[in-house]
C-alpha cells in the first residue's frame, strides 16, 4: 500500500514543505527538503517524533519570580505536557545561570531540563 | 446622620460636592464604580459648548452659557486642561443657510458672544483642512474643549480636600423617606442624610421616582460611538467642528482634544441598556462616513482607539434641576446630557445654593479653592523635568512611553485624594495608556507600581470594576 | 556629555551595532536601553529557534540576547540602562539626544552620529477597529507574553487569538503549555502572517485550529471577556453575515502586526517610509539625515533575529567607518551631492518595499544585500530586479510569502555601470 505524507519541517526558519511516500508504512521516497535536515525530521516524525520544550520554572529570592529553561535536547512530542508538569515542583533559588539544570532526566528521558536565562539573586 | 448624600460622582455630582463642601456640610458621595468619572462623564465629546443650540428659556440654555464662562477661571483654580479653540457649524447645503441663523438667532437669544457667519470660502482661510464642500458655517468663538477625565478628578479631589467622603464601589439599592431625611440603602450597609441629591446619570429616574412614589421621570439612554485618532494628526483642525444635520442625518463633530489627539463622533442611537458601552461595526463605519464630510481627507487609518458613550436624555428634553415637590430635601440634577459637560459648573453652583439654603448652612471660612494638578513631564519644559526629577527621582523612569509618563506622575496619581485604584484611574489621571500603544507596554508596569503602592498582589489589580482583573493567575495552575 | 556615536536602544540591533562599531575602532559609544536589562524584547521570547545563521545552533531569545551581551561586555562597550530617549533634535553637526532616568535624572548628549534600534510595537485593538465592549482580558500577544514569561503570570484560562503573527503563534503554544486553553487562531488575510514551521509547532502539535479568512466581530463582557464572535471574510475581507460563531473565552490575544517605533526619528525629521514605517535608508544604513543610521525593527520588521543582528552589525560597521571620514575631512563631505546620484530602489508587482531605498555605488562594497517582503503569496515564481530594459538579476523561488523576509545580492559591478539616478526595480515575475 503506497501512503504519502506531508510534513513542514521545523527545523529552521525555512519551513520546506517535506513529503515522504510510504511502501506498507515503510519510507521509500522524500522529496520537497533542501537539506538533509529534513529528510531526517520528517524520517524522525514517523518513528520517534521529537520536541524542545521551553518553559519556566519558579525562583526563590531572585530579582524576577521565575526563570526561563529548555531541554538541553529534544524530548518525546508525547512527554511534552508531562514534562511541564514535572517543571511545576521545581523551584530553584537565585542566582541562575544560563546553563544550570533545574532538573535532570525529565520524564526519564535522560535528557535534563537547564536554566536559559540569567537571574540574579536579591 | 449626614447633611447631605449626593448620588454619583461623575461630571454633575463632583461639581455639586465641590461646590457645597464650601460650607459647613457633613457630604458623602456615593458611587457605584470603582471611581468617580466613570458613567457618561467618561465618553463624550470633551466640548464645552458656546451655547446656540438650546431653546432659549431652557434651562440647558440658561446654564450652557454660564457654564461655558465659569470653565476657564475653574481650569485656573483647578489646574485641568482646558482650551477656547472655537467652534464651527458647518453648512454644506444652500438650503442649510436658515437653519443657521436660526442657530444663530438663537444663540444671541441665549447671550452667546461673539456669533458669526461665515461664508465657505472665509472658513477655510480659517481652517484649512475644511471640506471644499461647505457653503457656509456658524462661528462661535467661546466655544472650547476640556478634559472630561480630569476636570471630574479635579473637582473630586478639591471637593475631598474640604472634606467631603467618597464612597465608591457601592450601589445604591433603595432610598426610603423617613421624618424629615433620607435612608440611603446600599450593597454595603446604610446611611441617613437631611438631603440626597440625585445625580445618577442614567438611572437618575430610577431614584427620583422611587422617591416620588410614581413614575415622574423616564431617562432614555442615547448612545454614541466615537473614533480617536493618534496625536500625529492632532492639528488637522484647530476648531471644532459641528456639522448641519444632511440628508444622511443629524451630523457629527471633528475636534481636537485638548491633549492633541483627534477626535469623530458620536452616532446617536437610543438603548435600552443604560450600560450598553459596547461598540459597533456599523456605528464606527456611519461615525467615519459622517465625520468624512467635515474635511477633505479624515486620517481614519490613524485611529488609536474608539468608545462609547451613553447620555441620560431625559423625555420631556430639559435639565431636571432643583427640589423636587412634596418631598423635602429631595434635589435632582437629572437628565443631564450635553451640553451638560459644559454646564457642570454652573449645575453645581445652582444647585449647592438651593441646598445651603434649605439646611441653612454657613460658609467655611477655610474653604480651599485651589487644586494643583499632577506634573505633566510630557508638557513641562527642560529646567522643570530637572527641577522635578531632582525633588523626586521616579520622575525620572518613564513607564508610558507614548504619552511620556513617568512612575512619579503615576504614583503621584494613586496617594492623591480620591486616588486611582485602578488601571483606568491611573489612565484617566496620567494618560499612562492612553496613545498609541493603547497600554502594551506600560500596563504590566501600571499594574505592578499600583499592586506595590496599595500593597495588594498584581492579581488584584483591575481595569476598573470589580471582576475586570488582569490576571488570572499563576502559570501551570491549570496543570 | 558629548560622545562619538550614540546607539538607542539595547536590544538585539543596538548590541550587535555597538560591537560591531567598537570592532570597527569607536571608542567613544554609549547604548541606551530604557528597560532595566539589555537585550530587549529577546528576554521574553523564551522559546527556541533562534541563532541557527548567526551561531550555527538552537537557541532561546535570552540565550541569544546573552551571546551578545557578553560580547559587548568583552569591548567594555558603556552602557546605561532604565533611560528613556525623550528627544532627538539635529543642532548644526551635532545630533542631540535628551535622555531620562531615575538614576541620572535628565541629560543631553551631542553625538556625531547616532544608531537607533528602538525596535517596534504591537498593533493594537483599537487600530484595528475591533467593535464591542472594552473590557479587560484583551492583550497584545507581546504583552501577555511579558506576563507569562517574565512574571509568571497568566492573563487568562481560556483563549482566542486574533492574528497568526508568529508572537501569536508562539504564544498560542506558551499558553497551552501553562495550562490555559487556546481554542482557536483566526487570521483576517487567506495565508498566515507567521512562519510556517510555527503552524507546525505551536498549532498542529497541539490541535490548535487556525482560521483563515476570518475574523472577530464582536466582544462581549462588560469587565472581563466573555466571548468573542468570530466571522468568515469575503475576497474583500469583509465578514459574511451568518458566518458568526461565539466562542466563550476570557482572554483575547492580538498578534496582527507589528509598527517600527519612530517617534524619535520623527522628532528628527528623519523621512520614513510609508510602507514600512521605518526611515528610508541608503547603502550605508544612514538615513536621510547624515550621521544618523536606522537598523533591525525600527528600520522594517524583520521575521528572524539573525538578520536583524547581520543588517545592525552592517550599519554599526557604517557608522564607524562614517566617524573616520569625519575626522578625516573634519566635516561631512558630500553624501547630499552623492544623494542625488544614488539608485533608487522600488518594489512593484508583488514586493512591497526594499531597504536600502538608495544605493550610492560608490559607498558599496562588491556586494550588497538588500531585503524585502511580498505582498502575498506565490508559488513558482521568479523575482526579477532590472533597471530600465536592463534585467540585473533574476531569481526562481519555490514559495514566497508575506510572513518572510526575503534577501537578494547586488554586485557593485552591474550597479556601477548603470546611470546615476537610475531605478532598480524589484518584482515577481510568474
Amino acid at each position: 500500500m503506497t501512503e504519502v505524507k506531508e510534513f513542514t519541517c521545523i527545523r529552521c526558519p525555512l519551513g520546506c514543505n517535506v513529503r515522504a511516500t510510504l511502501e506498507d508504512g515503510k519510507i521509500t521516497e522524500i522529496t520537497g527538503n533542501t537539506c538533509p535536515r529534513g529528510a531526517d525530521y520528517v524520517t524522525k516524525e514517523l518513528t520517534d517524533p521529537r520536541r524542545i520544550v521551553t518553559s519556566l520554572v519558579k525562583v526563590s529570592g531572585g530579582e524576577l519570580p521565575v526563570v526561563s529553561v529548555k531541554t538541553a535536547a529534544d524530548i518525546p512530542k508525547g512527554d511534552m505536557q508531562r514534562c511541564v508538569q514535572e517543571l511545576k515542583a521545581v523551584e530553584v533559588k537565585a542566582p541562575v545561570r544560563i546553563g544550570d539544570v533545574v532538573l535532570a532526566n525529565v520524564c526519564g528521558s535522560g535528557v535534563d531540563v537547564v536554566a536559559t536565562s540569567n537571574v540574579a539573586a536579591v | 446622620m449626614r447633611d447631605v448624600i449626593i448620588l454619583g460622582g461623575g461630571v454633575t455630582g463632583c461639581s455639586i460636592a465641590r461646590e457645597l463642601s464650601r460650607y459647613r456640610l457633613d457630604i458623602l458621595v456615593i458611587e457605584k464604580n470603582s471611581d468617580v468619572c466613570e458613567g457618561t462623564s467618561k465618553a463624550n465629546s470633551g466640548i464645552v459648548h458656546a451655547g446656540y443650540d438650546a431653546h432659549p428659556g431652557t434651562l440647558k440654555a440658561k446654564l450652557n452659557v454660564l457654564g461655558n464662562e465659569k470653565m476657564e477661571a475653574l481650569a485656573g483654580e483647578l489646574d485641568f486642561p482646558f482650551r477656547r479653540n472655537g467652534s464651527l457649524v458647518l453648512c454644506f447645503e444652500e438650503s442649510g443657510r436658515e437653519t443657521l441663523q436660526r442657530l444663530y438667532d438663537q444663540g444671541i437669544a441665549n447671550g452667546v458672544k461673539g456669533l458669526e457667519i461665515l461664508e465657505g470660502d472665509t472658513v477655510r482661510a480659517l481652517e484649512p483642512e475644511v471640506s471644499e464642500d461647505v457653503v457656509a458655517a456658524l462661528h462661535a468663538p467661546t466655544g472650547g474643549i476640556v478634559c472630561p477625565f480630569l476636570l471630574t478628578i479635579a473637582m473630586a479631589e478639591n471637593a475631598a480636600v474640604n472634606g467631603v467622603e467618597f464612597q465608591l464601589n457601592t450601589e445604591v439599592t433603595d432610598i426610603r423617606e423617613t421624618e424629615g431625611a433620607y435612608e440611603v440603602l446600599t450593597d454595603k450597609g446604610s446611611e441617613r442624610a437631611k438631603v440626597v441629591i440625585n445625580a445618577a446619570g442614567v438611572h437618575a429616574d430610577v431614584f427620583h421616582n422611587r422617591v416620588a412614589g410614581r413614575e415622574e421621570l423616564k431617562i432614555i439612554p442615547r448612545k454614541g460611538e466615537y473614533l480617536l485618532m493618534d496625536k500625529n494628526v492632532g492639528t488637522l483642525v484647530s476648531h471644532t467642528l459641528f456639522q448641519l444635520p444632511t440628508k444622511l442625518g443629524k451630523g457629527v463633530l471633528v475636534t481636537p482634544t485638548v491633549h492633541g489627539n483627534l477626535l469623530a463622533g458620536p452616532t446617536a442611537v437610543e438603548i435600552p441598556d443604560g450600560e450598553n458601552t459596547a461598540t459597533t461595526a456599523e456605528g464606527l463605519s456611519d461615525v467615519q462616513k459622517r465625520a468624512a464630510l467635515s474635511v477633505k481627507a479624515l486620517p481614519t487609518r490613524q485611529v488609536i482607539t474608539s468608545f462609547t458613550g451613553v447620555r441620560a436624555h431625559e423625555q420631556k428634553g430639559d435639565f431636571v434641576i432643583g427640589a423636587m415637590e412634596g418631598h423635602p430635601g429631595f434635589f435632582d440634577a437629572a437628565g443631564i446630557e450635553s451640553p451638560g459637560l459644559t454646564c457642570a459648573p454652573a449645575i453645581g453652583e445652582l444647585l449647592a445654593g438651593q441646598v445651603a439654603e434649605y439646611l441653612k448652612a454657613e460658609k467655611k471660612p477655610d474653604f480651599e479653592p485651589r487644586r494643583k494638578g499632577i506634573p505633566n513631564m510630557a508638557l513641562v519644559s527642560y529646567e522643570e523635568r530637572q527641577k522635578l526629577i531632582a525633588d523626586n527621582p521616579l520622575y525620572g523612569n518613564v513607564i508610558c512611553r507614548c504619552e511620556l509618563v513617568t512612575e512619579g506622575e503615576i504614583v503621584d496619581a494613586i496617594h492623591r485624594p480620591v486616588g486611582a485604584t485602578t488601571l483606568d484611574g491611573v489612565k484617566r489621571r496620567t494618560r499612562a495608556g492612553m496613545g498609541r500603544c493603547q497600554s502594551g507596554f506600560c500596563s504590566p508596569k501600571v499594574v505592578e507600581i499600583l499592586a506595590r503602592e496599595l500593597g495588594v498582589d498584581p492579581a488584584q489589580i483591575r481595569k476598573n470594576n470589580p471582576g475586570s482583573e488582569f490576571l488570572t493567575g499563576y502559570i501551570k495552575d491549570g496543570i | 556629555m558629548t560622545k562619538d556615536l550614540v546607539i538607542i536602544g539595547g536590544g538585539p540591533a543596538g548590541l550587535a551595532a555597538a560591537v560591531a562599531a567598537r570592532k570597527a575602532g569607536v571608542q567613544d559609544l554609549l547604548i541606551l536601553e530604557r528597560d532595566n536589562r539589555l537585550g530587549g524584547i529577546l528576554n521574553q521570547c523564551i522559546h527556541n529557534g533562534f541563532g541557527l545563521h548567526t551561531f550555527k545552533e538552537e537557541l532561546t531569545g535570552p540565550e541569544y540576547a546573552e551571546r551578545f551581551i557578553r560580547q559587548a561586555a568583552e569591548l567594555q562597550i558603556p552602557y546605561k540602562l532604565s533611560t528613556m530617549v525623550v528627544d532627538l533634535r539635529a543642532e548644526g553637526p551635532d545630533r542631540v539626544v535628551t535622555a531620562m532616568s531615575r538614576k541620572d535624572g535628565i541629560y543631553e548628549i551631542r553625538a556625531k552620529s547616532v544608531v537607533l534600534a528602538m525596535g517596534c510595537r504591537e498593533r493594537s485593538r483599537g487600530a484595528l477597529n475591533i467593535p464591542g465592549y472594552r473590557p479587560a482580558g484583551i492583550y497584545t500577544a507581546g504583552t501577555a507574553q511579558r506576563y507569562v514569561n517574565i512574571e509568571g503570570r497568566m492573563p487568562g484560562r481560556s483563549v482566542v487569538i486574533l492574528g497568526s503573527g508568529d508572537i501569536g503563534l508562539i504564544m498560542a503554544r506558551r499558553m497551552t503549555l501553562e495550562g490555559a486553553k487556546v481554542q482557536c487562531v483566526a487570521e483576517l488575510q487567506p495565508y498566515s502572517g507567521g512562519l510556517k514551521r510555527n503552524i507546525a509547532q505551536c498549532l498542529n502539535d497541539f490541535d490548535i485550529p487556525l482560521l483563515l479568512s476570518h475574523t472577530v466581530v464582536d466582544i462581549k463582557g462588560k469587565e472581563r471577556v466573555e466571548s468573542v464572535t468570530i466571522a468568515e471574510v469575503d475576497e474583500h475581507l469583509k465578514p459574511i453575515p451568518g458566518t458568526e460563531t461565539e466562542y466563550p473565552c476570557d482572554t483575547l490575544l492580538l498578534s496582527c502586526g507589528l509598527l517600527p517605533e519612530n517617534e524619535l526619528s520623527g522628532k528628527l525629521g528623519v523621512p520614513l517610509s510609508p510602507i514600512t514605517g521605518g526611515p528610508l535608508v541608503n547603502e550605508s544604513f544612514e538615513t536621510g539625515v547624515s550621521g544618523v543610521f536606522a537598523c533591525g525593527n525600527v528600520l522594517h520588521v524583520h521575521d528572524l533575529v539573525d538578520y536583524v543582528s547581520e543588517e545592525a552589525s552592517a550599519a554599526g560597521e557604517q557608522a564607524a567607518k562614517y566617524l573616520t571620514e569625519l575626522s578625516e575631512t573634519s566635516q561631512n563631505a558630500g553624501q547630499d551631492a552623492s544623494a542625488e546620484k544614488a539608485l533608487r530602489l522600488r518594489g512593484q508587482n508583488g514586493v512591497r518595499y526594499t531597504v536600502p531605498a538608495t544605493i550610492r555605488p560608490d559607498h558599496m562594497a562588491d556586494t550588497q544585500v538588500i531585503r524585502f517582503r511580498v505582498g502575498a503569496n506565490f508559488r513558482d515564481a521568479t523575482i526579477r530586479v532590472s533597471a530600465g530594459d536592463q534585467v540585473l538579476l533574476s531569481r526562481k523561488k519555490n514559495v514566497l510569502a508575506p510572513g518572510e523576509m526575503e534577501q537578494l545580492v547586488l554586485k557593485k559591478a552591474d550597479l556601477e555601470q548603470l546611470p546615476a539616478g537610475s531605478e532598480i526595480v524589484f518584482e515577481i515575475a510568474q
